[in-house]
């Protein structure tokens, strides 16, 4: 099988190539790229005047599935991200159980065998049950697929259980995504410190309950001489923290969601459960400073920490709801919005950030990457295209976004993954495998 | 519009009204003082005078919310706002419904959106509430179509409270604006204290909040408030003083001194007084912790207004309870 992709202009930050070109995938992989290749082959893709990128890698996604099934499955969580044209995901080890021994992996990668539309990778937890006690299987988990280790949604507290852990992970030749959280210092608050909090009554997660555990982390992961991953960074204090330890050569990296980019504390200000986040959403000098941070390079990847949660979660108090949004479906139509339209950062810049570092992070080397051999995980946009986010084009099971009735310009057309066309925007749905 | 307006005026004279204010009240809810205007705010506080003569009345009843059912809907323990609610609903011609956490479905876990949505199928019209959560009041106003009044949510706001605050001072000083006002104790998870730093800045008075600085939430002084920790500064050039209650009982209470320690460096004191404005008016919302945010003399002493305070409640929940419940559709201001 293969597919002719022509006259689209093509972005590829592997090879710092931006231009007109046709690309042929041949089993499930490039072959070729070149300028009016006269190659004929069944599938004919008109790319003109369109873009032409690398799949987005969302390294952080919450599939709810095993557990919850209810809010998220790997059926709709990957048919959510293809139509966001995301074509690899990471799912993060939150479930119930916990990813966080070999059979857990098996079962999940079972679930996704049968289920899932686009590629997800397995990012294990780092203590059983996610407790933050004992450590888990690592060298067994990586050798089943985990390419990374997390206790998502908590930080581990013992500091020599995490030293001992990030080891663990650099032995194994993966690292440690982390969240960082002292819980001792957020409590429990539920949004941003400051005048918003103040004005609405609500209790104040300060930032220090971030940005004191990136700081610990990375002071961690120099001394163990590993590499870390900070995960959903939303604070000035934190970026400032990263950049000196990049700076002095620690191997760190991080990412952000596009909602501390997008929004700031004062959409809280109705009580709208949907911009309850964690961490949580912050001050207009935060948002700037992230925009900065991935223009700078200081934040290496956006990623989507899509949390779905149900109805009954959310249309609640908002000190009862639970923190978090999904976002797999708009996470490159805000970063168009708020990065590249706002000429924040370049069309390269916004593929390096959502396709080529994570790939290059999470160690995926045929991917992120229009160049011949590599896999062919691509996505074709319309960058001119206006578009609304409606609520019943969502295509996850939960609808937990403030994004509702946002406009877009620029749209996920096709896409193609492992060579198969798997998505056409025309056809307004993913394709039936 | 000219029919509205006519139609609006004939309420008010079976209330008893006279419409010294033309400002049209066109919202369903209450939900703080934040969110209504500066004529707004005074439209209450004149329709509450008038509301008050109708309690020097003999017989002190109206009929104007007659056929109208008023739930006082309270998750939180309270006895003087839920009496003054549902005094003032009586005396309006209501039928008023009381339902308190305990012994109500609520105990079985029914949330309160759900309270409410079956609150308005049974064909209440106002629905009062009282909640331990920040937002709950707003929440609620979002999801249902019927009025819903905040009778104080979480530490946000208190609005009833804060307008029966300012109406007692406007009858004593006649003027809001130019007055200082401060306000004493606990700020930071004081929905009294938001409240009032609302309506009294939007009529014009200055601020002063002085509390523990623990207690002193964060970015406060941009509400355009000064901020202290000094009881004597707080006092010294004050026209008002709205001593807050210590919450002892609140569950997070780590971060509090001790009430002897409070009374100390914090209590409002005859000794204390002596520094300030010869006419000062003193005010609390209750209840009092005699001897720890304010010492029993003062409570009872001759610049005290904490009774008076609780009378105007009456008069000010009349007015909210005939505003919103006559809310003019659409944008008419």
């Amino acid at each position: 099988m293969s597919i002719l992709i022509k006259n689209g202009r093509v972005i590829n930050p592997a090879t710092n190539r931006d231009g007109i070109f046709d690309i042929l995938i041949e089993d499930g992989r490039i072959s070729e790229i070149s300028k009016n290749m006269g190659k004929k082959t069944r599938s004919v893709i008109d790319a003109n005047d369109k873009i032409v990128a690398p799949g987005v890698i969302d390294m952080h996604v919450h599939l709810r599935e095993p557990g919850r099934e209810d809010m998220e499955t790997v059926a709709s969580g990957t048919r959510a991200a293809v139509s966001g044209g995301i074509t690899s995901i990471c799912a993060m080890p939150n479930t119930y159980p916990a990813l966080d021994s070999v059979n857990a992996i098996k079962r999940l990668k079972g679930i996704i065998k049968k289920d899932a539309s686009n590629n997800v990778f397995v990012i294990g937890a780092i203590t059983k049950g996610r407790k933050g006690l004992d450590l888990v299987d690592m060298a067994a988990m990586r050798k089943e697929g985990a390419l990374a280790f997390s206790d998502d949604g908590n930080s581990l507290g013992d500091e020599a259980l995490m030293s001992e852990s990030l080891k663990m992970a650099g032995g194994n030749n993966a690292f440690l995504i982390s969240h960082c959280e002292d819980r001792n210092i957020s409590k429990n608050g539920v949004m941003n410190e400051g005048i918003t909090a103040t004005k609405l009554g609500l209790r104040g997660i300060p930032k220090q309950a971030e940005y004191e555990f990136v700081e610990r982390d990375i002071r961690l992961a120099e001394k163990t001489r590993t590499k870390i991953h900070i995960a959903h960074v939303s604070c000035k204090e934190s970026i400032d923290i990263i950049k000196k330890a990049k700076t002095k050569g620690v191997q760190v990296t991080a990412e952000t969601a596009p909602h501390y980019f997008s929004l700031t504390e004062e959409a809280c200000v109705t009580y709208d459960t949907r911009t309850k986040m964690n961490p949580p959403l912050r001050a207009l000098e935060d948002v700037e400073a992230i925009k900065e941070a991935l223009r700078d390079g200081t934040i290496d990847v956006i990623a989507s920490d899509h949390a779905p949660h149900g109805k009954h979660d959310k249309e609640v108090e908002f000190d009862f709801a639970a923190f978090g949004i999904i976002g797999l479906e708009t996470l490159l139509p805000l970063a168009i919005a708020a990065l590249v339209e706002k000429k924040m950062i370049s069309w390269m810049k916004l593929v390096e950030l959502v396709s080529l570092n994570p790939a290059k992070i999470l160690g995926l080397s045929n991917k992120g990457n229009l160049s011949p051999g590599k896999d062919a995980d691509i996505i074709i946009i319309d960058p001119l295209a206006n578009w609304v986010y409606t609520k019943d084009s969502i295509k996850s099971k939960s609808k937990n976004t403030p994004f509702i009735n946002w406009k877009f310009k620029g749209k996920v057309e096709t896409v193609i993954s492992g060579g198969r066309e798997i998505f056409t925007g025309s056809a307004g749905s993913v394709l039936n495998l | 519009m000219t029919e509205m307006k006519l139609s609006y005026a004939k309420n008010s004279e079976v209330a008893g009204v006279a419409d010294k204010n033309t400002t049209v009240w066109t919202k369903k809810d209450l939900l703080g003082l934040e969110y209504l205007s500066k004529e707004e705010i005074e439209l209450i506080l004149d329709d509450a005078e008038s509301f008050k003569e109708v309690l020097a009345r003999p017989l002190r009843k109206v009929p104007t919310l007659r056929g109208k059912t008023i739930v006082n809907l309270f998750y939180e323990p309270s006895t003087r706002t839920r009496i003054s609610f549902e005094l003032a609903a009586k005396r309006l011609s209501a039928d008023v419904i009381n339902i308190v956490k305990e012994g109500s479905s609520i105990q079985k876990g029914e949330t309160l959106i759900d309270t409410g949505r079956n609150l308005e199928a049974l064909k209440a019209d106002i629905i009062v509430v009282r909640h331990n959560c920040s937002g709950a009041a707003m929440m609620l106003s979002r999801a249902l179509n019927i009025s819903v009044v905040n009778a104080g949510d979480g530490w946000h706001e208190h609005p009833t409270q804060a307008l029966l605050d300012i109406f007692t001072l406007r009858e004593k000083l006649k003027n809001i604006r130019g007055i200082n006002v401060s306000i004493i104790g606990d700020i930071a998870h004081s929905r009294v204290a938001r409240s009032n730093i609302w309506g009294l800045t939007k009529l014009g008075a200055s601020v002063t909040v002085c509390a523990p600085k623990e207690l002193i939430p964060s970015g406060i002084e941009k509400m355009k408030v000064k901020v202290t920790d000094s009881i004597d500064e707080a006092i010294k050039d004050a026209d008002a003083i709205n001593v807050l209650r210590m919450q002892f009982e609140r569950d997070e209470a780590e971060a509090f001194p001790s009430k002897i320690e409070y009374f100390r460096t914090f209590g409002v004191t005859e000794e204390r007084l002596k520094k300030a404005k010869k006419n000062i008016i003193v005010m609390h919302p209750g209840p009092i912790n005699r001897g720890v945010e304010m010492a029993a003399e003062v409570a009872d002493g001759a610049n005290s207004v904490i009774l008076e305070q609780v009378t105007n409640g009456i008069a000010i929940r009349m007015a909210v309870l005939y505003l919103v419940a006559h809310a003019k559709k659409g944008k008419l201001v």
